[in-house]
């Protein structure tokens, strides 16, 4: 680990910790009694639905919101401080630049931050900006934009990268590139954390998935472990009869709802259930088979922690 | 203009380097925003020759001519309002646009955020001064001794510290929509009931009755002394406007915390 020696323990390979971390905004509790660490080196992505608390959690690792109880700690240290934040690459949802100024002007400005900043031909050139440096942020769409907070992220050369849904607006080139960047920044040892609701993208990306819904961890472990356990299919059925439970009985189902003649399903083996159905002389009418959707991996997972 | 920063230069992520970079970030962002940089240096100039411009050199009172009395009031309307405006607007438009919130997950330490400003609204003061009074000078041709056009710029900018206050006020009390139209409102009715724009004699008796009460009467009452036409004391005029300080700076305060609580909290 090449940034070992800088931490404030250096046989602490912890960078991020949530302790027993709930947030509530009022009435709505984001998170709720939250138990998380993060090691140096790993790819976390933290997955859920909009809404699950994912920004919630960020902005707490980042000590932009503070816990409502437990406690938040980065790098060992409180993350508000100015030593721990520079060693910090933050891309954020929802947050704006300072549109009267340039590319290139912003990229300085954030640059002054850090004690070793990039150089920044190499910032604009990893964020794909090198064309439109000259470009006012006023005049950037809004994947080029997206790349400038990259750009802002990266250019203090940080340790832990946080990265709150860095995909979304951006094109299916500018995508690309950008998870070939964050793969190359793993691969030099650095931390990443990465807020998405795109299932691929943390398949793709993440040595570790932890799903987070309703503000709390359903789930944490390998993409492998995480892929076993969502859902592959929706099948949705039409019967000339009412359908029951009976019907369904022992079928690899992930989750069943019933509508009196049709029925909607879950499973990682829809050839199975289909032909449990024909075997079953249920008088079906209508099949449709669809990929599954990561709302339905969320209802199979949570679903099942219910009945647990 | 643009710096390359160099890895490992030991030249960034210090106080210095950042209070710099984000000095410079909002100079350029002022200056860029041609509507309130524009508005900001030449409104003075047009006002100024609007109400002064046709006798300039006739006398005002004993020993302050036309062109100096309303060259004081122009003066103290241009700093007071870069002030206004600078914390008012802007910060309530960075507000809207949350570029505040990824500069609050920064290293950046907040107060370095706000002197930068600070600096910014000092620096673009004494530009609308400097053209304002080259303008005087050379165009209505108002004369008056060197030290006099110091001593006017000088006790101007110190005094306008009270309005930072009033404008960082605004900003959090309002919304980013509200701002413009409350700052506007706010700081023109104060400008015109202390007789900046007109003399206070062609002001209705309420309004007469009620300037000395408000900070900008103090604010030109500065600008006015310094001119030679002096009807309260610099002492009076300074507690008054230290007195305004305490107060908008005590609300901006409170209207920074309650909406940290709510943002950051």
């Amino acid at each position: 680990m090449v940034h070992a020696a800088a931490g404030a323990h250096p046989a602490d390979r912890t960078v991020v910790q949530l302790a027993g971390a709930t947030k509530r905004y009022g009435d709505i509790t984001a998170l709720d009694r939250v138990d998380l660490r993060v090691d140096a080196g790993e790819f976390v992505a933290i997955l859920g639905p909009n809404g699950a608390g994912k920004s919630t959690a960020i902005k707490l690792m980042l000590g932009l919101r503070e816990p409502t109880s437990g406690a938040a700690t980065l790098l060992g240290g409180r993350p508000r401080d100015r030593g721990t934040r520079q060693r910090c690459g933050v891309m954020l949802q929802e947050s704006g630049l300072p549109k009267m100024l340039t590319v290139a002007e912003i990229v300085t400005l954030f640059s002054s931050h850090y004690p070793r900043p990039r150089r920044q031909d190499e910032i604009l050139a990893m964020a794909d900006l090198t064309a439109l440096a000259k470009r006012r942020v006023d005049g950037l769409s809004g994947g080029e934009r997206q790349r400038l907070y990259y750009a802002v992220a990266i250019c203090g050369d940080p340790e832990v990268l946080f990265l709150d849904e860095p995909t979304v607006g951006m094109d299916v080139a500018s995508r690309h590139r950008l998870y070939d960047e964050l793969a190359a920044t793993a691969a030099r040892g650095r931390t990443l954390l990465l807020a998405t609701h795109y299932l691929e993208e943390a398949d793709r990306l993440a040595s570790r998935i932890v799903v987070v819904d309703r503000g709390r961890i359903v789930m944490d472990g390998t993409p492998a472990e995480v892929k076993a356990r969502v859902p592959g299919k929706r099948i949705a059925v039409t019967a000339r009869r009412a359908l029951g439970t009976a019907d369904f009985a022992d079928l690899p189902l992930k989750a069943l709802e019933l509508h009196d003649h049709s029925a909607s399903l879950l499973s990682n083996d829809p050839v199975a259930v289909l032909e449990a159905l024909v075997r079953r002389d249920v008088p079906l009418l209508d099949i449709e088979v669809t990929g599954a959707q990561l709302e339905d991996a969320f209802l199979s997972l949570t679903g099942s922690e219910r009945r647990a | 203009m643009t710096t390359t920063a160099v890895r490992g230069s030991g030249t960034t992520g210090t106080p210095g380097a950042m209070l710099l970079a984000h000095t410079r970030a909002q100079f350029l962002t002022f200056l860029r925003n041609v509507a309130l940089s524009a508005v900001t240096v030449a409104l003075p100039v047009i006002l100024f020759t609007l109400i002064a411009g046709s006798a300039p050199s006739q006398p005002y009172a004993e020993g302050v001519t036309v062109g100096a009395y309303f060259l004081a009031s122009m003066a103290a309307y241009a700093v007071s309002g870069v002030m206004v405006f600078n914390f008012g607007v802007t910060v309530a438009v960075d507000r809207g646009e949350k570029v505040d919130l990824l500069i609050r997950a920064s290293p950046l330490p907040p107060v370095l955020y706000l002197l930068a400003r600070v600096i910014t609204a000092l620096v673009f003061a004494v530009i609308a001064l400097a053209v304002l009074f080259a303008f005087a000078w050379l165009v209505i041709g108002v004369r008056l001794p060197g030290e006099t056009w110091l001593g006017l710029g000088a006790s101007l900018l110190v005094g306008a510290l009270p309005f930072i206050g009033l404008g960082f006020a605004i900003a959090y009390l309002t919304g980013p929509n509200a701002a413009v139209a409350v700052t506007n409102l706010t700081y023109l009715v104060l400008a015109f009931a202390s007789g900046i724009f007109m003399p206070m004699a062609s002001l209705p008796e309420f309004v007469r009755n009620m300037a000395p009460y408000l900070p900008t009467y103090h604010y030109a009452q500065l600008a006015w002394s310094a001119v030679g036409m002096r009807t309260e004391s610099v002492g009076t005029s300074a507690l008054w406007l230290v007195g305004y300080g305490v107060l908008f700076f005590a609300v901006a305060l409170y209207a920074y915390q309650r909406d940290e609580t709510r943002r950051f909290g």
